[in-house]
């Protein structure tokens, strides 16, 4: 995938700290306006990838190019630095007023007083602290600091945002208006943004391309999603959320799809790989209903299977069911389903799920 | 037990009264003592700054080399610095033994690591991150310096009124290298110490509180510093 606007690129990045491979990134594209999260499990190199991208973290190998030119080459670390602005998951504010945090950057690059009032205001406003101006940060909620840090970005109107977890530590209600807010201010300013998070539900809201890490390596990037529905790999696979990864080999085709052996049992999926291939299946909960044995008939799922439920977790507004169907399923229903299939474990159901429902990955092929 | 009560009042005359001899003392103890301190200022706190901030080997043996100092024994420093002032010593051609110069010198060596230690600790405490953050926001290493002092300012503020809790109070060097010299190189300790021994219980006693109220201050200070809580 190239892009065709790029703003910042990564040319054979590599960070190595204490003996140890952190970050290696042999090409990474952020086009300008772009929204690009990196998501990954705690320990993928987020963090890190994030710091070299900023240079705030000097790369063991490997170029930053900013707009074309090489940063800490013939552009200018500070000038860069200058250009972008980062937030982390710590508010990490001065011990002064918001205003003053808000006003800090702007303070730092020599600005004249009146402008940095106005635009003070503008960005107190923006992210909804205006009341909050002459108090003390130390005094600040959680919610109201973290939004005092984004304002203190956003005033320095830089040509690229770093977020590292910037939710990670805040409560339910307070993320959610923040990212609202967020996400409006990303996009009324068009600002460039990578951020990264561990929350594949907050990357999907705010992003326009998605990379997954793993290891210090970008395993899959592309659309969210490409990467929520197609995942390359069965990790990338069970990081977006896909609770069905079942192991196989390919018995044949018929029409656009396969037939594929699992654990003895049949399973036909859309997707194309040759007899005798090892292939995984990635069936999302979603897509897998349930009923009651006697009402299974008319469906025009391929895929139907009798099972026996297992163990039934609640997770708010959907119960995640286990079941044992000559192969391990997992399937989300609503509280309602549960009630009126009288889920409870050891309860004989029946499963389907369509076969265009099912993502392949060829293994033979990778 | 009159002894003590007796002692107390008489005290407190001397004290209200503004007892000219009293006054001369405490006036010369600040002088000596702030003179000192503000000269392990300037050392301290670029010492502590720098050995926070950076890294090099043989950091650690650096920073334990500072703690040791936090307690250097005054009595030691007064040894050492009167044997350099001494008068074929090494520092002899100053001839300033016996002179509140070499009460200073004295006070100061023993400030510097107080003030470098509690300043190394004040800017080690502040979040790693909080470096990145100000880098991030585009500031020059000095501009960073400038913030991290001013983010430390409290327990920097702690640094300095242990370095003059800690030489105002101490005696040893003091009178080893001042003396205790009438109208010259007497402060508020060596004068308690020698009133003492004459058994001149009430102006030991009223230079006594003295102390204890800049004591008292200072701690209050301290107390202030160590309860108040950093932004998130």
């Amino acid at each position: 995938m190239t892009i065709a606007n790029a703003i910042l690129e990564a040319r054979n990045l590599k960070v190595i700290r204490g003996g140890s491979l952190l970050v290696q990134v042999p090409s990474l594209t952020i086009g300008e306006g772009e929204t690009l999260s990196l998501i990954g499990p705690n320990g993928a190199g987020k963090t890190t990838l994030l710091q070299a991208l900023s240079y705030l973290m000097r790369p063991s190998a490997g170029e930053i190019i900013f707009r074309g030119e090489k940063v800490g080459g013939s552009y200018a670390i500070l000038e860069y630095r200058r250009k972008l602005a980062m937030v982390f998951q710590e508010p990490l504010l001065f011990d002064t007023t918001v205003f003053e945090n808000v006003a800090s950057g702007l303070k730092i690059r020599g600005l004249g007083a009146g402008r940095i009032r106005q635009t003070v205001t503008e960005q107190l406003n923006r992210f909804g602290i205006s009341h909050l101006g002459d108090r003390s940060a130390r005094t600040l909620s959680g919610g109201e600091a973290q939004r005092t840090s984004l304002a203190r970005a956003f005033a320095i109107k830089p040509e690229i945002l770093f977020l590292d977890e910037p939710f990670a530590s805040l409560d339910p209600p307070t993320r959610e208006g923040i990212i609202v807010d967020l996400g409006k201010a990303i996009a009324e300013t068009g600002t460039t943004t990578a951020i990264a998070t561990h929350d594949r539900n907050e990357a999907l809201r705010l992003s326009d391309r998605m990379a997954m890490m793993d290891g210090g390596k970008i395993v899959q990037i592309g659309s969210p999603s490409d990467v929520m529905n197609r995942p390359t790999d069965e990790q990338v696979a069970a990081f977006v959320g896909i609770e069905t990864i079942l192991n196989g080999r390919v018995r044949g085709k018929r029409g656009g799809s396969i037939l594929v052996d699992i654990n003895g049992k049949e399973i036909e999926a859309v997707g194309d790989a040759e007899a005798g291939a090892n292939v995984v299946l990635c069936i999302r909960p979603e897509n897998v209903t349930l009923s009651l044995p006697s009402a299974a008939s008319a469906t025009s799922a391929r895929n139907v299977f009798p099972g026996r439920v297992g163990r039934i977790t609640p997770l708010g507004l959907v119960f995640k069911i286990e079941m044992a169907c000559g192969f391990p399923l997992v399937a989300y229903v609503t509280g309602n389903a549960v009630e009126d299939l009288g889920l409870r474990e050891g309860k004989e159901v029946t499963a389907q799920f369509k076969a265009t429902a099912i993502h392949v990955i060829n293994k033979s092929s990778v | 037990m009159d002894i003590i009560l007796e002692g107390i009042r008489q005290a407190f005359i001397l004290l209200f009264t503004f007892d000219p001899e009293v006054l001369g003392i405490t006036w010369f103890s600040l002088k000596v003592s702030g003179t000192a301190t503000f000269i392990s200022l300037f050392i301290g706190m670029s010492v502590g700054t720098v050995v926070a901030l950076t890294q090099f080997p043989g950091r650690k043996f650096v920073v334990s080399l500072i703690n040791t100092g936090m307690a250097l024994p005054p009595v030691v420093v007064g040894l050492f610095v009167t044997i350099f002032l001494w008068r074929n010593g090494p520092l002899g051609f100053m001839e300033i033994l016996y002179t509140p110069a070499a009460m200073i010198l004295a006070q100061a060596i023993i400030a510097t690591p107080i003030v470098t230690g509690i300043s190394l600790a004040a800017m080690q405490q502040l979040p790693k991150k909080l470096r990145l953050q100000i880098l991030a926001l585009g500031a020059t290493r000095l501009q960073m310096v400038r913030i991290l002092i001013r983010e430390a300012r409290l327990p920097l503020l702690a640094a300095v009124m242990a370095g003059f809790g800690g030489v105002i109070s101490e005696v040893g060097a003091s009178i080893m290298v001042g003396g205790n010299i009438k109208g010259y190189t007497r402060v508020l300790t060596t004068a308690t110490v020698m009133e003492t021994s004459r058994g001149n219980f009430d102006i030991a006693i009223a230079l006594g509180i003295i102390l204890l109220i800049f004591a008292y201050m200072i701690n209050l200070v301290l107390t202030y510093v160590q309860q108040r809580e950093r932004p998130r």
